[in-house]
Order: C-alpha cells, then structure tokens, then sequence
C-alpha cells in the first residue's frame, strides 16, 4: 500500500479567497462542487498575470508577446496529456468544457460514422449534455439511442448493458462518475466489452477529473471529455482527448482561422490535429489558467484528495443517517463525494433554501438528469458534494443545520 | 383594506424582519399556512399555474362583484410566495386587481427568495391573477 499524506484542509482553504466570507451572518459552506469547484489563488493569480504581462494572439506571431502566449498555452496541452496520461499531445483538443467536446465528437465522429439503424448506447444516469447532442445526431442520421438501465441502488445494470451491445453499435458513451448520484462506474470493463462489440467509446469524465486519475491509456477510451471548472479551474474550457487516429479520421467540426493550412476560393486545405478542431481565437486565458489548476490537484495528489473525500463523505453520512426521513439516492457500492438525498415530507427546494439562509450552498432540483431522476421517480434530491477544501467541521455544521430546519416543519 | 393598504401592511412586516433571512422564510412559510386550503379535486393539472418551478395551483371565484383567490403548492416557500398575492390581491373586484399595481416584491426583496429564474415563476402567477381578473370581470358584466 502506497502512503497517502494527511490533507491540512486549513492551509488548503487558505488558498480560496472565495471560501472566507460569511453568507446571511453565517460561514459559508460551498457544498455544491459537483456543479463547479472554487478556485485557488494560483489560478487567479494565472489570469491576472496573463493579462497583465503576456496576452497576445497566439501562433504565426513573431514578437515576443505572441510567443509567450504561444508557448504557455502550448505547454496547458503537455500538462492535460500528462493529466489523463495520453500518449501525445496532439490527442488534446481544447474545448469551451466537457459539453462542448461531446458535441464535438458527436457532430465531427457521430455525423460521419453512423448510419440508418445504427445505434448508441448511453446510460439512464447520464447529464444531458451526454444525450441530447447524441439525440441530435441519431435524428439526423436515423440511428437509434439504446439505454443501460440503472439499479435501485444508482447502479448501471451491466448484464443490460451486454445485452445492447450488438455488431449494430457503433458509439458508447458514458459517465465515469454521476454527477447525480456520485456512482464511480466501472468503464474500464465497459469500455472493454464496447470494444469487443467494435464499437468506440466516449467517456464523460466531467466529475471525475477532480476525484481520481485519468489514464485514457490504461482504460484504452477513444475519446474523454472534462471541463477545468469543475477541477479547480477557469470556467469556459475543457478538453476532448481522442485517440490519434479518430481525431485524423474525423473532419472538422466548426470552419475559421488557426484550424487551416491553405484558403483559397478554389478549396481549402484543413490543418493536422489538434488545430483542425481549434477554429478561431481560443480561450487562452482560461487555458493557461486551467494548467495551474493542474498543478494544484497534482500537487495535492488525487490519493490524497480522494483519501480526504472519503472521509467526509463517510462522515456525513454517519451525520445523515441519523436523521429521521433522510432517504439516500443512490448508495453505490464505488461512490465519489456527491450525496443526494431527500427528507421525507420536505420538498428539497425548501430544504435548499433554509440551507442557504444559513450560509450552506447545496443544489436542489434534477442535476441535469432528468431522465435518472424519471427512473428514480423523483422530481429532484437535495445534492451535498464535497471538494478537498471541505472540513469535517463543515459537515457537522451542515447535520446539525439540517436537523434544525427540520424541526421548523413539524417533523 | 385596499390593494395598496395591503401592500403597505405586507410591506412593513418584512421591514420589522430587518433583512434576516432566517427570520423572513420562517415568515413566508407562516403565512402559506394561513392560505385557505383547497381540495385534492382542486388540485389538478388544469389549475396549475403554467412557467413555475414548483408546483402552485391558482383557482378563483366570484363572489358578491368580487374575486375569491385560493392557492397551494408543493413547496412551503412557494406557497408562502403565493400566499403574499392571494392576500394582497383577495376580495378585491377584478377591475381593481387588473389595474392594481403590484409593488410589494421589489420592496420586500422578492428576488432573494426566489432568485432570478425563479422570478419567472413569480411573473407567471401574476399573469394567471391577471387571467382570472379579465374572466370574472366579464362574467361580471354578462350577469
Ligand atoms: C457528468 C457531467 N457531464 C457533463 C457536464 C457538463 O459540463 P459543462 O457544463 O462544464 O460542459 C457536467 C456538469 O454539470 C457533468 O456533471
């Protein structure tokens, strides 16, 4: 067993400006990281220092502001290939975040692959950013969308599963951890048998990105979506990782500068990978600021971070448990520190409100999954997510307000 | 008491709050308690109120020239949000109420306890009100 260093939450909660406020006389509580994490100091400081000493059109520019921008944003596509361990580079595409890199390759793969009758599969706990681009490709292309259904316990039914897979599948795309429920899903072994199929696969990495380490290599995915704001970073960038020879295949997804060789009137040549896919000025600000929020979750260590998580996901819900009517959704053998839960009687948006009258930020609704929560028969949970700068303290506070509220509806 | 008195009345309770939010939830919920209530039969698809997040029904009724509002809903902030209209609004002639002018939720700071997409929803009861109004004031004049 490798050892995993004890987190120092107070220094680490030192590092998040934002985390230090009160919100209606209270502490705040950001207990809703699974929708967007804050940002630390590092990530901040990135961006200020961008603009205030480096900012310049990046690539074809010969003065020297032009090649630091170059050359800082060039190195954010080293750190996100070492980040999920892909074998070059070029394999990382920078995306607006996790939806936009499905659309991608829903729109630049999808489009180009499918045919009448050829089918999809997704899972019933996926976000709507992973079904409705593959719902907007299968309508165009007559393909037809399949569905791995999801236990009572938030778990996918992978005798289901096998049971879709057919020499008619060509796409499977999936969520590696449910932004909804926090089930860890087992891709490897799903991307193993989607492979046996011949089909590809898409794994939808959004929440896993801050929880645990990504190598596309081991898992042999095709293609792996994540955005940078739910890991510490800038919101408005993520990347699409896919594996050379599909980026190559597969044509561009949207026309203007930077994704070309030559333009003429008489036809236009497109430019090799990654920069077929990068059309127009990216976000370069952003991108450079996501590569310090890689070295921040790098420095602190996924085992750490998750070790951590662990413990306070553990520790909530011992807290939860106790309390009467708590009803958990989705208790996954293999969970990240995502809880959803509802109180029986209570409907969650009064609960998420009296939260907030008390400094403490959770989501309430249907996370984006409307489907899941169809399938659940809910309308929507009350949804605690847990980042490395939460405390055990927090947590308490959390129980004990949540127990409080209670009472004031005469439970 | 007038639209307006009730408005004004509404208006200072939530001044003596002082901005605690705690305090004006605990408010908000005490007076959706106070709604009349309506029957199961009552609360169906075709009186829900259209654009809102949670679920309000909105029935109303002529009574002696004037409007008769009755509400619920499945959420005990949303209900308490309705119950401030209903209460405003109650008992008024429907000429009154169309051409009331309702100010009390920018006063009392609607928006912090519904948030901006929610204000649709809030924007949404107003229009059935309104709704209802032009329906009972004709049916007023056709009597
Ligand atoms: C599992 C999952 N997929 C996709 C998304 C969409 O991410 P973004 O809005 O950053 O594109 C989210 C974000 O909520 C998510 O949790």
């Amino acid at each position: 067993m490798t050892q995993v260093a004890a987190l120092d939450v107070s220094t680490i909660r030192k590092e998040f400006p934002i985390l230090n406020q009160e919100v209606n006389g209270y502490p705040l509580v950001y207990f809703d990281n699974a929708a967007s994490s804050q940002k630390p100091k590092s990530v901040i400081q990135a961006l200020v220092d961008y603009y205030s000493k480096d900012h310049s059109n990046i690539h074809r520019g010969l003065h020297t502001l032009a090649e630091r921008a170059t050359s800082g944003y060039e190195q954010v596509r080293k750190m996100a290939q070492t980040f999920v361990n892909a074998d070059e580079p070029e394999e990382i595409i920078f995306t607006r975040g996790t939806t936009e890199s499905i659309n991608l390759v829903a729109q630049a793969y999808g489009r180009k692959v499918l045919e009448e009758g050829d089918e999809i599969i997704l899972s019933e706990m996926e976000h709507h950013s992973n079904i409705v681009p593959w719902q907007m490709v299968a309508e165009e292309k007559g393909a037809i969308i399949k569905v791995i259904p999801v236990s009572n316990f938030g778990e996918l039914i992978l005798e289901e599963y096998e049971n879709l897979l057919s020499e008619k599948t060509k796409i499977v795309a999936l969520n590696y951890i449910s932004n909804s429920l926090g089930t860890i899903n087992s891709v490897q072994e799903i991307i193993e048998k989607a492979h046996h199929a011949g089909a590809k696969i898409l794994i939808d990495a959004a929440q896993a990105a801050p929880h645990l380490k990504i190598d596309v290599q081991e898992l042999e995915a095709d293609f792996l979506a994540l955005s940078s704001h739910k890991m510490y970073g800038p919101t408005g960038v993520g990347i699409l990782y896919g594996k050379r020879e599909l980026l190559e295949y597969m044509d561009p997804y949207q026309g203007g500068g930077e994704m070309i060789k030559e333009v003429h009137f008489s036809g236009t040549t497109y430019n090799d990978i990654p920069y077929k896919f990068e059309a127009g000025t990216p976000n370069i600000a952003d991108v450079i600021a996501f590569g310090a929020a890689i070295d921040f979750v790098e420095r602190i260590g996924h085992d750490t971070i998750q070790t951590h998580e662990k413990e306070l996901l553990e520790k909530a819900m011992e807290g939860l448990n106790q309390i009467e009517g708590f009803e958990p959704v989705g208790v996954a053998k293999n969970k990240a520190s995502v809880i959803s839960f509802n109180i029986n009687g209570i409907h969650s948006y009064d609960l998420g409100m009296w939260l907030d009258a008390r400094g403490i930020a959770v989501r309430t609704g249907h996370h984006c999954t409307q489907p899941l929560m169809d399938r659940m028969g809910l309308e929507g949970t009350i949804r605690a997510s847990f980042a490395v700068y939460n405390s055990p303290e927090e947590i308490d506070s959390f129980v004990d307000s949540l127990s409080q509220i209670i009472k004031k509806f005469g439970k | 008491m007038t639209i307006d008195e009730q408005q004004k009345q509404l208006i200072a309770q939530f001044q003596l709050l002082d901005g605690d939010m705690e305090m004006a939830l605990q408010y908000i919920m005490e007076l959706g308690e106070e709604l009349p209530g309506i029957t199961d039969e009552e609360r169906s698809d075709e009186n829900i109120v259209k654009g809102c997040q949670s679920k309000v029904w909105l029935i109303a009724s002529l009574e002696n020239g004037k409007i008769q509002f009755k509400a619920d809903s499945n959420t005990a902030i949303t209900k308490g949000l309705v119950s401030m209209l209903v209460k405003v609004l109650n008992h008024q002639r429907p000429e009154d109420v169309l051409s009331a002018e309702i100010h009390f939720p920018e006063k009392i700071g609607m928006n912090r306890f519904i948030g901006t997409q929610r204000s649709n929803g809030f924007a949404s009861m107003i229009k059935q009100i309104n709704y209802y109004a032009v329906a009972l004031s004709t049916e007023k004049s056709n009597a």
